[in-house]
């Protein structure tokens, strides 16, 4: 887990000067990395500004998606990386399409 | 075993036919070849239903079931083989077999949108059952660590697929 995986409570109980250097990542990087395996998504809950890129990685042997209902999806096949660029509307939950007991949930920050 | 069929008992009732025959818990060995049966069976069911149906949302359903329990086999596969454990055929596995190959005849005498409703309903059921032998005895059973894991895997992945069949069966009304 790095520094840009902690959720906000995390961070803030971290202490300012590692808010601080989170903030640092994210503004170098602008990529949030979400792993999948043994049908979860982890972490389960990111914050994201817009314009950020959310990058899945299927470490699953099966093909899964990021879908929001009414709106975006995102195919994830097996073994391989995908991406969605984070946009102001995109305070969502998603799911799996193909195994809908898998959940994420998308928190616009900034 | 009583559990097992006890939990699938609703839906065969034939199957209690094997009870006398099998009281004990399941061995590792047995959990193995009854979890790889069931992923058998569905791939199975979704070969018919990709030869019959012109339904894309049960098309692309039956693809999924195909693929997904596939990678699952070969994964239980891998590890049976790791562990050095043979899997062995059971009263059990083997009433599942003649329960989902009496099904499969069922479903083959059927043609059109009567085909895919029966199909998707009959999946729906079908990983039900299986969700409940998995948490009723086999994950309780199994004694290996790593063949425990597979199982809670195989559980999330029933479980998805139960929960995308139920959305297939709404799409159809
Ligand atoms: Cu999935």
């Amino acid at each position: 887990m790095t520094l840009r995986h902690m959720n906000r409570r995390e961070v803030i109980a971290a202490g300012v000067l590692l808010v601080a250097s989170a903030d640092a990542v994210r503004a170098h990087n602008g990529t949030i990395h979400v792993k999948i395996k043994d049908l979860a998504f982890s972490p389960q809950e990111i914050e994201a500004r817009p314009g950020e890129i959310i990058e899945w990685s299927n470490e699953d042997r099966m093909a899964h998606t990021a879908t929001v209902r009414g709106g975006w999806e995102v195919m994830i096949p097996v073994g391989a990386k995908a991406t969605h660029v984070v946009q102001a509307g995109d305070n969502v939950d998603y799911y799996c399409r193909l195994h809908p007991n898998m959940t994420g949930r998308i928190k616009v920050i900034g | 075993m009583k559990m097992l069929f006890a939990a699938l008992g609703a839906a065969c009732l034939s199957l209690s036919a094997g009870l006398a025959l099998a009281d004990d818990r399941p061995t590792d060995p047995q959990i193995a070849h009854i979890a790889y049966t069931a992923g058998v069976i569905d791939i199975a069911a979704a070969e018919l239903a990709l030869s019959k149906t012109a339904d894309d949302d049960v098309r692309a359903f039956a693809q999924s079931m195909l693929d997904d329990h596939k990678a699952v086999n070969d994964q239980a596969l891998e590890l049976v083989g790791k562990l050095g454990v043979t899997p062995e055929d059971n009263p059990t596995s083997q009433a599942l077999v003649a329960a989902a190959d009496a099904k499969r005849a069922e479903l083959a005498a059927l043609d059109g949108t009567a085909f895919d409703a029966a199909y998707i309903n009959n999946e729906v059921d079908y990983h039900a059952q299986v969700l409940a032998a998995l948490d009723g005895l086999l994950i309780p059973s199994a004694q290996n660590a790593e063949l425990k894991s597979l199982l809670e895997t195989g559980y999330k992945l029933f479980q998805g697929h139960q929960q995308h069949a139920e959305h297939v069966v709404e799409a159809l009304k």
